[in-house]
């Protein structure tokens, strides 16, 4: 037992703090620290910096452009960049669609589609829920019909997270409808700009438009854009679910969350007093402090594990629902703490507005919108009922 | 970082774990509980002969570990086995003895039991907290929830020497003789099997002073709390693999009970909060040598989480058996006995959740 990073993990964390130091933008990390929406150009900029340096894409193996990291170096680095504020890297090529194409994909297609999603010639979005089909997944409906060298496809896919900024979208697609659900699914990858797709904005309960639908009528697909075989589009489905699990206990973010609340809740007043001081406040503050220690450490234990090797389990699971959970909790005080302020929908400044035309404390704006955008922490990536299912059958094999 | 245990911890945990599943069960420990006994003397000699005592005293002490993941490894199997015989005394009075080698020797073999009376009938979880005095030689005052005073071969007994009753300043601590003149010691039964006393000490002589005061104390109570935090972890691992059994036995309605989504759901939190609790018991164990505030912070966060999640266990760990959760003939009873009255030693949620505020706005 030993709770100290080695020496090395120290000078990693030294020398990823230095470089955010010196190459963050300030005018992104403004935006993302006061819960501003970010543009296309901003990731992209902050992308393209990352890839200079070789940090795009951490998990990436070295052959194809990776960083290589482990699982500790990581999540080192997670910590890092959200407590600079930095963007979050856009998780859908880089480490949804990517590591399936390394594991199931053509040489072809990992030639073709990996540097591109490095250089950011291609955004990539995922086509995975429908109307029907939720946590029931293996519902979907969306048909590709093989005709020639060419599928067929139609249907709908929603909640396509930042779909309106995408060229290309990975799609699970029925293409057998007469077998058990999970054995008639396919993985295409499908060009947004071909013919007979339509995409149309969902504005959500925050007032942003971040998810999309996105309608197939009669879209032609090279049979090539296929990714592995036909009707084990399950098996890549759920691998790539295991992979965009990795940090899914948010605890950079959660830090980062807790110090904003506490900033504010020293600063705003009270009956006389900084907020901080009122002890209702000062307790559900506390509290949620405390878990976030312990989760750090659950969190640890899983992510050294990993990387000696083992596979998380029922942990991921474990640490999706407390994560999130957590994040959830610190939304809702960041929200209290703004208090009136909290009242103004000051949609311009979110946009990018300047800070003087802003009404309220700093982080005031934003307080309402992304408690109410985080409600979708635990709706998303399996919910947390679903998570809770997976842990009890993981565990008592019922 | 490394969150596995070294060899020779993992040889200690193996060992005790065998030793306990070979000699300790709940009929066992009911049987004793009956019998009017307050614990087992065969078992606590078994457990000082297997090291168990000693693992709890570093190197300098005479002793053989002593360090914070020393501690945790011996009490959670303590607690998974709920053990009630009298190990937490060396922890809690065996932080205070320093270079007592003596004495220290006799704790390690099992044949001494030294006893922290420091608590006091009002003074609730306040360790600063102390009424008894100590003026010409003589220690005067009550001593409440003394943990297996009435079995001590030594107690331990702080007293004020200088200032007011709130004062960290003037405490001072004596080595006393259970038998000596004017000490009279009632003993009684806790609610989890474990024995308490209230010592009465009137114009007693004691044997010596001990180096230290309330710094010492807080620092033997930090690492007491890691004990109890651990043995809690234990209870709870126990009380858990209870429920995950009967889900899976028990029928109702023609099923598994644990078929049923509404009991699944109630489980997975009850996994996920004893993960919780165990990277708690780390948190605290990693920094028990570390300074007084990092030390005194991880305390209250500990004991805290620890507190909430026991309550969390017990309830739902109750709740998923139904009627045989509740009866004594069954082992859950005894787990949430001691599970629930571990947020009464060394400061319950409340207590630490205030501290926790006070000491992060310290810091």
């Amino acid at each position: 037992m030993d709770l100290n990073y080695s020496e090395e993990q120290q000078a990693f964390r030294a020398e990823v703090r230095d470089w955010l130091a010196e190459t963050l933008p300030r005018d992104l990390s403004e935006k993302v620290r006061l819960g501003k929406r970010l543009t296309k150009q901003d990731s992209e900029h902050w992308h393209a910096l990352l890839n200079e340096r070789g940090w795009l894409a951490p998990n990436w193996p070295k052959q194809y452009g990776g960083a290589e990291w482990d699982a500790v170096q990581r999540q080192i680095f997670e910590d890092e960049c959200c407590r600079a504020h930095a963007p979050r890297i856009v998780p859908f090529g880089l480490s949804m669609l990517a590591p399936v194409l390394m594991a199931f994909g053509s040489e072809e297609q990992r030639q073709r589609f990996l540097p591109r999603i490095l250089n950011g010639e291609d955004w990539w979005c995922q086509g995975y829920s429908e109307p029907g089909a939720g946590s029931d997944l293996a519902a979907l409906k969306t048909r590709a019909v093989r005709e020639g060298d060419h599928y067929v496809v139609n249907g709908q896919k929603t909640w396509t997270t930042l779909g309106q900024h995408a060229n290309w979208i990975f799609c699970l697609v029925r293409t057998d409808p007469d077998v058990k659900k999970q054995e008639g699914i396919s993985f295409l990858l499908i060009d947004m700009t071909s013919p007979g797709i339509t995409v149309r904005p969902i504005v959500l309960v925050d007032g942003g438009a971040e998810v999309n639908e996105v309608f197939f009528d009669n879209v032609r697909v090279p049979a090539e854009n296929l990714v592995g075989e036909e009707n084990k589009g399950w098996t890549y489905a759920k691998y790539l679910l295991t992979h965009e699990r990795t940090n899914i206990a948010g605890v950079g973010f959660s830090n980062a969350a807790l110090e904003t609340v506490k900033e504010v809740a020293g600063k705003v007043q009270s009956g006389g007093k900084p907020l901080s001081q009122n002890p209702h406040f000062a307790a559900r503050v506390a509290q949620v402090e405390i878990d976030l220690m312990a989760m750090a450490t659950t969190n640890l234990r899983v992510v050294s594990a990993a990387a000696k090797g083992q596979a998380p389990g029922a942990e991921s699971s474990m640490l999706k629902v407390k994560g999130t959970v957590i994040r959830q909790e610190l939304t809702s005080l960041l929200r209290r703490a703004v208090g009136p302020d909290a009242l103004p929908f000051q949609e311009d400044y979110l946009e990018g507005g300047d800070n003087a035309e802003m009404m309220g404390p700093e982080h005031a704006a934003a307080a309402a919108p992304s408690y109410f955008n985080n409600r979708k922490l635990a709706i998303f990536g399996g919910s947390n009922e679903v998570q809770r299912s997976i842990i009890t059958k993981a565990i008592m094999g019922l | 970082m490394d969150f596995n245990l070294t060899d020779e911890r993992r040889m200690l945990q193996d060992s005790l774990g065998r030793f306990l599943a070979d000699n300790y069960d709940h009929d066992k420990r009911r049987k004793v509980i009956a019998s009017g006994a307050p614990y087992d003397a065969e078992v606590f000699a078994g457990l000082a002969e297997l090291g168990v005592l000693g693992a709890l005293f570093s190197e300098e002490a005479g002793g053989f570990g002593g360090a914070g993941f020393d501690i945790a490894v011996v009490f959670e199997e303590l607690g998974r086995a709920g053990v009630i015989e009298p190990v937490l005394p060396a922890v809690l009075a065996g932080s205070l003895l320093g270079n007592n080698a003596d004495l220290i020797e006799a704790i390690i073999s099992g044949e001494a039991i030294v006893a922290l009376a420091h608590a006091e009938p009002v003074s609730r979880y306040d360790l600063n907290h102390v009424t008894t005095t100590i003026s010409g030689g003589v220690l005067n005052g009550t001593k409440a929830h003394v943990l297996n005073g009435a079995q001590a071969t030594h107690l331990i007994v702080s007293a004020r020497e200088s200032g007011d009753d709130w004062s960290e300043e003037g405490i001072a601590l004596f080595l006393v003789d259970p038998a000596a003149k004017g000490v009279t010691i009632a003993d009684h039964v806790n609610t989890d099997g474990t024995s308490g006393a209230t010592v009465v000490l009137e114009n007693v002589t004691p044997i010596s002073r001990i180096d230290g005061g309330f710094a010492e104390l807080e620092r033997a109570t930090a690492r007491a709390t890691l004990a109890v935090s651990a043995e809690a972890l234990g209870a709870m691992e126990a009380a858990k693999a209870l429920t995950l059994d009967y889900l899976k036995e028990r029928k109702q309605f023609g099923i598994p009970i644990g078929k049923f989504q509404a009991l699944q759901h109630r489980m997975a939190d009850v996994l996920i909060e004893v993960e919780q609790a165990r990277s708690a018991v780390i948190n605290l164990a990693g920094n028990l040598e570390a300074d007084r505030a990092t030390r005194e912070l991880h305390v209250s966060a500990t004991k805290n989480l620890i507190g909430r999640v026991g309550a969390h266990v017990v309830e739902e760990a109750v709740q998923m058996h139904g009627g045989i959760g509740m009866t004594d003939e069954y082992a859950l009873s005894h787990f949430a006995r001691r599970i629930t009255m571990i947020d009464h030693w060394f400061g319950d949620v409340d207590h630490h959740l205030a501290r926790f505020i006070a000491l992060s706005g310290a810091a």
